[in-house]
């Protein structure tokens, strides 16, 4: 349990933590992408996801085309309102009496308003579905990482940290969300916007449509160019902030120890170092992604000039009208957006899948086993406790407790006692079923413990740890947390019995007092209390207490452990000793070194035994040996102890 | 943000060479649909003929022409014209001539001399005044024939026919064509140049030119000044990439050195009143975001309005008529983006909330994995975050579909402008105020505006976020550190035998209302340990953060050897001080580095020693790379214990002569707290011994131990003395150690 606060959000490629873009430093597709490793399979999984919202998603695409094409036979028709008012103007200019034809002009207004009108309500309709979509996968697969958070066995979580999961559901859903609330519509709008202009550029003019389509293999080629040149940069900028940002964490982390050492020279020459790295990487991949745009710019206007140029020569021939070259610049002026887009595709899909995968293994993790129910009356139970044959590892090659048996008769005391990391709190994770033995048999009252519901079993148990969990909500709430239909009655009895009472009252709300996020709006003793508090309401069976109460002022520990001794009145307890009253009048105790149960028996059995607990006994107790005879001699034995 | 506009002095030179590179950008980006609309209405429609007036004429056609001109004109005309015949070899411009016309050949042509733009200023309106004369006369002849040919295009007449007639219309007094001249006077005058140079046309075919050869020469010769400014724009631009990028990188260099400077000279007054991680956030992040800005700030935040200008003058350069669609147009973009932004806005703060609030729920439930599952609440915390979930999809979909509103709405709008254009042009076209080339660069240039204000609008979107950073920057730089050296210090004496004292010493955290030390008076002998116990908040380290000045007293002074720690530099200080702290802090790197951290001199035999004393031996043993094993950013691959040993090692390869433990023994075992203690007894040897502790065992063989309570020093002695007349020491006591223990 000593990484119980190891949450540290990963840093993945250049998913910044939500907002609306996708991240910093540059356009998607600059940064080295992740992929993912089972592209097609986490795919299909994703598609399975949404194949719920067929409907909508028909829809969608319906309305995305439908929008698309309308905006796409604008130019064209705006087109012929532009011709007509040219040959007008031809006709004004010969003076034949014709002049323009405002009605016509008119009418092909009022229509392409029309069309205009429907493209934007489509695409507004589409939007709509899209998002209400997205969000449902998103709210959906939120919901299913969280319940998933449950259902999973410990063991997951030694090989996982928690910033990662809290990744899953933050980074990469945020990831999904965005594919879909953005990517999937641009998708199937930059492919119809492309189809659909190659179209109307084809109806147009052949000639001038090849010549449009030349620009695509050299903005191709352009963007390829750029994106190799600028990717390494892009890394080493990466790679260069993280160093910096690392250093300067690390640096004012350990202010006063830098300072304390002289070390200010050499942190800032470190650093120098970092900066100026980073200063050359990101300027070089700043400017080069920067050049995309106007590349694609100057791209885009040698297309314009070109189509200028042959519109001109055709419509001098009398082949092309100016509408229709007005129109085919509309075209080509859009056509290279859609390319860029579809060119990034691919990226967004590796980015997106990859974060799906991420989230899919997750929620396809084995989970508990499944459960049992109690086949007996939980009201009976009593709370003796049998440690038959026990075997455990958390490694199935490392077997940490070792055929470990021990009869507990109902309430007494256990006191596991130990080094620090001695693997202490094995015994309460198999207890608690957290952990399942490999081999033998746990049982409570004559039960084994696999016979029980997990709830049910759990609900013997009171838990009380040095690491003392609170959750953002009122005092009240917290101490609720022990029993959730606990009457306001009973929950400030619990509290009078966990010294809590008093110094509620001295808060500002009292009992209905928020704590804050960090909880550090109370003290460390404070939230000892709250947390045996909460225990006593619980009212186990069976307790599990952790005596450490490192920095907590001496007299708030005297009130910790009035009401630890309040709360194990009567009841069977485990606890993880650090106070030698505690260990003398436990009826059992276990002593623990490196995740194994080396010795057990009681304070007097062990130190006659004189093994692995006399001396742990002894270099405590020497200190007020040692003083004795501290200008005589040392002890004999404290070499070996050192050892 | 203001302030840090210093940053930008260096780069003022290339800042300004950055905007005239802009101003070219912009200027060749915006002429494209000048050429644009050149190629429609001259290469297209007049066939490549940019003039009313010919450059060459037959001698028909000059007699023709001069016929339907009044006497001014004509003699204009004869001012500006030549008679070149077949014969006038000797002319230096007639080989010339002959190619462009080469009916010189057989034929006398008039020529004209002077082919600057003025004289086309005054010529054309003279040739588009006789062209519309000599219809509406052809046309008044005709009306009294018949009607029919007056659909007939005017540009269609045979010249050959009309040429016959020539020397009858040359007969009629002048006076005849007064009233078609008035007539023509109504037709605008951009109309009757048009149609002047469908004539022109009709006279240049009738001197043997390929009109057609002329048009293609015409839209190419344009293409090519296209092209030219395309390339020259894309330059400019590369350049403005450039300076911008280097700028940009420059600045964001500059300002991270200094802020690391500055707050490495930070004392933890002023660290605790940022905080370690907005320090680290205002260092990193911040300075990113004012990196990204400056980028977009000159790509775009000074682009757009150079743009958006030059587009407005360009535009209203072709017609101030159709301005007011303009102001139309961007108008309904800003309302459009302040709507969405003020209903989306509150939201979007709203939803980072519940992000945060979702991200706590989660992280609350997975730090109590434990404890949720021990009281079987698991279906209350999926509850508890289905509720935050709920709440977060509600707002994220409110805002989104608020934002998809957009996009449709954007584009009709500019739809919609460009059918607004057309209407109201194809209007002013039939008035012959404009012709269609421009209206099309007219729509051309109505874009680059609507889109250079969107631009803005989400450059004003951005800038208020960079200020922000751009301000917690400044609060940084503009810190005067409270601990500074002396201006003239004096020398810490080397004797190896140092004795600290506190005189006095009273201290208060700036702002606080009490002390949080009184009047603490003490003498710390070398080759002696001093201790300092108390409950949490008695002031322990608070009290030895006052030896190595990450602190300066309030009143009195701490004085080593005598001297006041003030009056030395903080260097000379520090070197003589070995400083463990409460949590074993260690950097990148590895064992090795870590421990030459105290003395980057120390051989092999002095780390390794150090290392043995501090119990660090076995774990360091317990690797392969031993001394070289690696150390993660912030020691995080080693375990509290461990850490606590290498720092208290790292202090020892020091060999200082003031050792600080700073409750640097928490997070060892009994044991090793033990033998810890017991081999560096020996170790330090003469130094002065100063150690701050929680648990009575690690203090109680110290030769002074100074019991502290509420800032104030309530015993000072030896554990004996202490246990016998200190009754905070008693407590302390009574709570941690057992009857036995305290009865010896």
């Amino acid at each position: 349990m000593s990484d119980q606060n190891n949450i540290k959000t990963p840093k993945r490629g250049n998913m910044g933590g939500g907002g609306m873009g996708r991240g910093p430093g540059g356009p998607a597709g600059m940064m080295p992408g992740e992929k993912p490793k089972d592209f097609k399979g986490s795919l299909k999984k994703l598609a399975r996801y949404l194949s719920a919202y067929k409907i909508s998603l028909f829809f969608v695409l319906i309305f995305a085309v439908a929008s698309t094409i309308f905006m796409i036979v604008g130019p064209k028709i705006l087109g012929n309102a532009t011709t007509a008012l040219f040959e007008g103007v031809m006709n004004m200019i010969a003076d034949n009496g014709k002049g323009i034809d405002f009605d016509y002009i008119g009418q092909i207004l009022l229509l392409l308003l029309g069309l205009y009108v429907i493209a934007a309500l489509f695409s507004y309709i589409q939007g709509y579905i899209m998002t209400g979509v997205s969000m449902k996968v998103t709210y959906q697969l939120r919901r299913n990482i969280f319940a998933k958070i449950n259902r999973l066995p410990f063991k997951y979580f030694d090989k996982t940290s928690y910033g990662e999961v809290l990744s899953f559901l933050t980074n990469d859903i945020e990831t999904v969300n965005q594919t879909l609330n953005q990517s999937v519509t641009q998708i199937i709008t930059s492919v119809a916007t492309l189809v659909g202009i190659l179209i109307m550029m084809f109806s147009i003019s052949w000639q001038m449509t090849i010549v449009a389509l030349l620009i695509v293999p050299i903005s191709f080629v352009i963007v390829v160019n750029i994106v190799k040149k600028s990717q390494p940069h892009f890394s080493e900028q990466q790679t260069y902030l993280g160093h910096i940002n690392g250093h300067v964490e690390e640096m004012y982390s350990g202010h006063n120890v830098v300072k304390a050492f002289n070390g200010e020279e050499s942190s800032f020459e470190t650093f120098d170092h970092y900066n100026t790295t980073l200063y050359s990487s990101a300027w070089k991949s700043q400017f080069l992604s920067g050049l995309m745009m106007p590349m694609m710019t100057f791209i885009g206007n040698l297309g314009y000039v070109a189509v200028c140029i042959l519109g001109g020569y055709l419509a001098v021939n009398g082949r092309l009208s100016v509408g229709d070259i007005q129109a085919f610049i509309q075209y080509v002026r859009q056509f290279t957006q859609p390319i860029m887009q579809i060119a990034n595709i691919s990226n967004i899909l590796q980015q997106t899948t990859a974060a799906a995968e991420r989230v899919f293994t997750f929620l396809d993790e084995e989970e508990e086993v499944s459960e049992s129910t109690t086949a007996f009356d939980l009201a009976t139970v009593s709370g003796s406790v049998d440690f038959d044959h026990v075997n455990f590892g958390y490694n199935p090659d490392k077997t940490v407790i070792k055929d470990f048996s021990a009869h507990i008769k109902e309430g007494q005391k256990i006191a596991i006692v130990g080094p620090t990391g001695a693997g202490k709190t094995t015994i309460v994770k198999l207890l608690m079923r957290f952990y399942d033995v490999e081999s033998g048999a746990i049982l409570v009252d004559g039960h084994n413990i696999k016979d029980f519901s997990r709830g049910d079993l759990r609900s013997l148990f009171g838990m009380v740890l040095q690491d003392t969990w609170l959750y953002n909500a009122s005092i009240r709430d917290n101490i609720k947390y022990g029993r959730l239909d606990a009457t306001d009655a009973e929950v400030e009895a619990a509290a009078i019995a966990a010294q809590v009472d008093y110094f509620v009252h001295t808060l500002p709300d009292g009992y209905n007092m928020f704590l804050n996020e960090e909880a550090s709006n109370v003290s460390q003793g404070q939230k000892q209390l709250l947390t045996i508090a909460r225990a006593i309401l619980a009212d186990p069976k069976i307790l599990i207490l952790d005596e450490a109460t490192s920095s907590v002022d001496t007299r708030t520990e005297v009130l910790i452990q009035k009401a630890m001794d309040n709360l194990m009145e009567g009841r069977t307890s485990f606890v993880i000793a650090h106070r030698l009253s505690t260990i003398k009048n436990a009826d059992l105790i276990l002593v623990m070194n490196e995740g194994d149960i080396v010795e057990q028996g009681n304070h007097f059995d062990l130190l006659a035994a004189n093994g692995f607990y006399a001396k742990l006994y002894n270099s405590q107790f020497e200190k007020a040996e040692e003083q004795e005879n501290e200008l005589v001699h040392d002890l004999p034995n404290s070499e070996s102890i050192i050892s | 943000m203001i302030k840090l506009s210093r940053y930008l002095k260096p780069y003022l030179g290339v800042l300004f060479i950055t905007l005239a590179l802009l101003f070219v950008q912009a200027i060749s980006d915006l002429n494209l649909p000048n050429y644009m609309s050149d190629i429609v209405n001259v290469g297209i429609q007049q066939n490549g003929i940019e003039h009313a007036t010919p450059e060459a004429i037959s001698e028909d056609g000059y007699a023709l022409m001069t016929t339907f001109m009044s006497a001014a004109d004509q003699q204009t005309l004869a001012d500006d014209y030549l008679l070149m015949s077949p014969d006038d070899t000797a002319n230096p411009d007639y080989q010339a001539t002959l190619e462009k016309f080469p009916a010189l050949q057989t034929e006398s042509i008039y020529v004209q001399t002077d082919t600057s733009a003025e004289t086309f200023e005054t010529l054309d309106p003279i040739f588009g005044s006789a062209t519309w004369t000599f219809i509406n006369y052809m046309r008044s002849l005709d009306t009294s024939a018949t009607d029919s040919s007056s659909t007939a295009n005017a540009t269609d007449l045979d010249f050959t026919e009309i040429y016959q007639a020539l020397p009858m219309l040359t007969q009629l007094p002048p006076a005849t064509f007064d009233e078609a001249r008035e007539q023509a006077a109504q037709t605008p005058e951009s109309m009757q140049v048009q149609t002047a140079v469908q004539f022109t046309k009709q006279f240049y075919t009738e001197l043997g030119v390929d009109v057609g050869a002329i048009q293609n020469l015409y839209i190419l010769k344009i293409g090519a000044i296209m092209l030219l400014l395309s390339l020259i724009a894309i330059l400019a631009a590369i350049g403005v990439g450039f300076f911008s990028a280097r700028t940009a990188a420059g600045v964001s260099q500059s300002l991270r050195r200094d802020v690391f400077r500055k707050v490495q000279s930070f004392s933890n007054t002023e660290f605790d009143k940022f905080s370690t991680a907005s320090l680290i956030t205002r260092n990193t992040n911040d300075i990113t975001q004012i990196q990204t800005m400056l980028i977009m700030g000159i790509r775009i935040l000074c682009y757009s309005p150079i743009l958006a200008i030059g587009g407005i003058i360009m535009a209203l350069r072709r017609t101030t008529s159709m301005g007011w669609i303009i102001v139309v147009a961007v108008l309904a973009i800003i309302v459009i983006i302040g709507v969405v932004f003020a209903i989306a806005m509150p939201r979007f703060k709203l939803i980072q909330k519940l992000v945060d609030k979702l991200n706590l729920v989660t992280r609350e439930s997975l730090t109590g994995l434990m404890v949720v599952r021990a009281f079987g609440n698991q279906k209350f915390e999926e509850n508890r975050f289905d509720a935050v979930n709920q709440d977060t999809t509600a707002n994220n979909l409110f805002v989104n579909r608020v934002m998809v509103f957009m996009m449709p709405t954007m584009m009709f709008i500019m739809n919609g402008v460009t059918l607004l254009v057309v209407w109201v042009g194809a209007q002013q076209i039939a008035a012959s105020a404009m012709q269609v080339g421009d209206m099309m660069a007219f729509m051309q240039y109505t874009m680059q505006i609507i889109f250079s204000f969107l631009m803005m609008s989400m450059m004003f979107i951005m800038i208020p976020r960079a200020a922000v950073s751009g301000d917690r920057i400044q609060e940084v730089l503009a810190v005067k550190p409270s601990i500074v050296d002396p201006a003239s210090p004096k020398k810490l004496p080397m004797n190896a035998q140092t004795t600290l004292a506190f005189d006095h010493v009273s201290f208060r955290y700036e702002g606080a209302e009490e002390d949080v030390l009184h009047d603490i008076n003490f003498v710390a002998n070398p080759g002696e340990t001093t201790a300092f116990i108390g409950s949490t908040g008695s002031g322990k380290s608070t009290l030895i953060n006052l030896i190595p000045r990450f602190f300066d007293v309030t009143s009195g002074a701490v004085k080593i050897d005598g001297i006041d720690v003030r009056e030395v530099t903080q260097h000379d200080l520090r070197e003589k001080i070995g400083y463990i702290p409460q949590k074993g802090v260690l950097f990148s790197g590895t064992v090795a580095s870590n421990l030459k951290y105290g003395d980057p001199l120390a051989n092999e035999t002095d780390l390794a020693i150090a290392a043995q004393v501090a119990q660090a031996t076995d774990f360091i043993e317990s690797s392969q790379d031993g001394f070289e094993r690696e150390i993660a950013q912030g020691g995080s691959n080693v375990s509290g214990g461990q850490k606590q040993r290498l720092s208290i090692a790292r202090a020892l390869v020091r060999k200082p002569d003031i050792y600080i433990f700073d409750d640097s023994f928490s997070a060892l075992d009994y044991k090793t707290d033990v033998a810890l203690r017991r081999a560096l007894k020996e170790y330090t040897g003469n130094s002065t011994v100063l150690i701050v502790a929680q648990r009575i065992n690690t203090i109680m063989h110290a030769e002074q131990i100074i019991v502290l309570d509420h800032g104030r020093i309530v015993g000072q002695g030896t554990h004996h003395e202490l246990l016998k007349n200190c009754t905070t020491y008693q407590e302390i006591a009574s709570s941690q150690l057992s009857e036995e223990e305290l009865n010896i």
